[in-house]
């Protein structure tokens, strides 16, 4: 037994500090809940929240079902416009969750093109690129998709703005998230581009495309995947900000921040529901995304081991 | 030292320039200026006549140049939504978003330091608790943690306003919330949503500098040689982490001007936010692209300072300096 503990330590590290670390577990744990939450939300969902014959204006405000006046058809209550809530909790979350995993492949696919480029490349492009990557960081994102969404709603159509909101949003949070990707994979690139097994593929005439994408891109995938779960908590957060800014997603489809935003507009009449449940939702959602993202950032650096 | 001024004042002057050019194409493409100025009725003779006496005929760079000149001279243009001058909107939000924003930087450094500066120094169970807390700053979202404060202090308690900024008193055409109980108690608030993730911020980094700089051998020596803590941890140690410490405060600021747009939004706080949200909302290219470029002056501003009290705090950076500009 301890001997095949030895062995794992050795074979497989990143497994073993996982097995041993109780609150990752936890956080992948309570992860793993809620994206299954999300994508079963139509199976899992007393009613859709999304059709409106189910929704009866008679119904809205409906305090949860164990307090008083509570409706035992709505378990957590209802919004004001008469949406079960824990229906409308089920697919917000789902909703938030695509956004966020959208934009951030978004972010992940630009940026890790652009410092595989950059770093194998070097030259021109590179010092364009880091310059670029230089001036938006110091721009925090959430201003800078603010920005982007603000320039989509003055090109696109009025009409169109309901239908294409999804998409500039993906692009606004993308846009305002590739820069980190771009960075992390340019340094790690510019390291392995002089290690001995890249020299030998460029000997062999191999194509520079293939070697970033088959040979470099596998030894950096450690950081890019701490990244990746770092920012999805940010993708999320964003996306929810926006929404309840109210320049987010369209109102038919509410997501958590929208929810949020519907809450805040009653919590000074007493009807606290609307508000607390989304929150904690999406309070829950982050912490463990960022706990995890820590537990990867941890086991990925080798100087804290 | 003056070189190195005049190089980084040289980039600000070609960042300040690129994001000019982004705000005029936002001003000249997205949407036609022409068509948001006329009514419909207009023939299309005279709005051929309005665009040549504007000028939007003219080759695009004698445009952008009239535009910057215009914005150096303080003339920002009209909005579309309220037909008023862009420069009067902008300078009367001003003074809200700015002392809001002085008061969220002054909790985050209150308390940020010495918080980081402890959990350094001392492992325990308050220290653990602090740390903790902090996992939880980071992971709510401002409005959240603004509404729950609302919800707290506003709607339970009833001890503090949570709309708009109450009572203030007019200084020329600054408006102040310091003078008033009324408006010292709007601000608190607010302030406190904005500064808890900073606070965080500047409570990691002074923790993560602390703990590194006592790591090092000066450190080790100084103890040995029997120093007080006090001096040691306040003269020796803290005084080195300052540089990165200086950093982070630029960048803090740089989040304060853009997480305000947030807190503003939760609190009704009448300040540049708002604004900038606002033209957001119904696309008022104007405000949109002056905010841009003031927040652009404002970050490279900050840059640039910082830069400069690097000069002051670190004699390391001087002689480095000196030797390579020898």
């Amino acid at each position: 037994m301890i001997a095949a503990w030895r062995r794992l330590r050795v074979e497989n590290e990143f497994l073993y500090l996982f097995i041993n670390n109780r609150v990752a577990q936890l956080a992948a744990f309570v992860a793993t809940l809620c994206v299954g939450a999300a994508v079963l939300s139509p199976w899992l969902a007393p009613y859709n929240p999304y059709d409106i014959a189910n929704i009866d204006l008679m119904d809205s405000l409906v305090p949860p079902a164990w307090s008083e006046g509570g409706d035992e058809r709505f378990l957590i209550g209802t919004d004001d416009q008469g949406r079960d809530l824990l229906s409308a909790i089920l697919y917000g979350t789902r909703l938030s969750l695509f956004v966020g995993l959208l934009s951030i492949t978004f972010a992940c696919v630009l940026g890790v093109s652009v410092g595989l480029m950059a770093g194998y490349f070097g030259g021109r492009f590179d010092t364009i690129m880091m310059r670029i990557a230089d001036v938006q960081l110091s721009l925090p994102a959430i201003l800078t998709a603010l920005l982007i969404d603000g320039i989509a709603r003055g090109i696109l159509p009025r009409e169109q703005h309901d239908n294409l909101m999804i998409i500039v949003l993906t692009v606004a949070i993308g846009l305002s998230l590739w820069v980190n990707f771009a960075r992390t994979v340019r340094a790690s690139t510019f390291v392995e581009r002089n290690k001995e097994y890249v020299q030998a593929s460029e000997i062999m005439g191999m194509h520079p495309l293939r070697i970033m994408v088959v040979h470099i891109l596998p030894n950096i995938m450690g950081p890019i995947l701490v990244i990746l779960t770092v920012d999805l908590a940010v993708a999320v957060l964003l996306e929810a900000t926006l929404s309840f800014l109210g320049v987010g997603v369209p109102p038919n489809q509410p997501s958590l921040g929208t929810l949020i935003r519907i809450g805040t507009e009653y919590m000074f009449s007493g009807e606290w529901w609307i508000v607390i449940f989304p929150s904690a939702m999406l309070i829950i959602m982050i912490i463990s995304i960022n706990i995890l993202g820590d537990f990867l950032r941890d086991a990925f650096n080798p100087r804290l081991r | 030292m003056f070189r190195f001024i005049l190089q980084r004042l040289l980039q600000s002057v070609f960042v300040i320039l690129a994001v000019c050019l982004i705000a005029f194409s936002l001003f000249r493409f997205v949407g036609d200026p022409v068509a948001q100025m006329v009514g419909q009725e207009t023939s299309l003779q005279d709005q051929e006549n309005l665009r040549e006496r504007l000028g939007l005929n003219d080759p695009l760079i004698t445009q952008f140049g009239r535009f910057v000149s215009n914005l150096s001279r303080g003339e920002f243009g009209f909005s579309y939504r309220t037909r008023q001058p862009v420069s009067e909107m902008i300078l009367k939000r001003m003074p809200a978003t700015l002392e809001l924003g002085f008061v969220s930087l002054l909790i985050s450094l209150i308390v940020g330091i010495p918080a980081g500066i402890y959990t350094a120094l001392k492992r325990g169970v308050l220290s653990n608790a602090i740390l903790i807390a902090t996992l939880v700053g980071i992971s709510v979202p401002t409005f959240v943690i603004g509404i729950f404060l609302i919800y707290l202090f506003g709607v339970e308690l009833g001890w503090l306003p949570t709309f708009g900024r109450g009572e203030t008193v007019q200084i020329g055409w600054w408006e102040t919330n310091f003078l008033t109980i009324n408006g010292l108690k709007s601000l608190l608030l607010p302030a406190i949503t904005l500064g808890i993730y900073q606070l965080t911020l500047t409570m990691r980094l002074v923790r993560a500098e602390m703990q590194d700089v006592l790591k090092t051998d000066y450190i080790k020596f100084a103890t040995a040689r029997g120093i007080n803590y006090r001096s040691l941890y306040l003269n020796h140690a803290f005084r080195n982490t300052l540089v990165p410490v200086i950093t982070i405060i630029g960048l803090q600021l740089g989040g304060i001007i853009a997480f305000s747009i947030v807190t503003e939004s939760v609190f009704q706080w009448p300040g540049m936010g708002l604004l900038f949200l606002d033209s957001i909302r119904y696309v008022d290219i104007p405000v949109m692209s002056v905010y841009l470029v003031l927040i652009a002056l404002m970050f490279v501003g900050i840059n640039l300072l910082v830069d400069i009290l690097y000069f002051v705090i670190d004699p390391r950076v001087r002689s480095k300096n000196a030797r390579a500009t020898q």
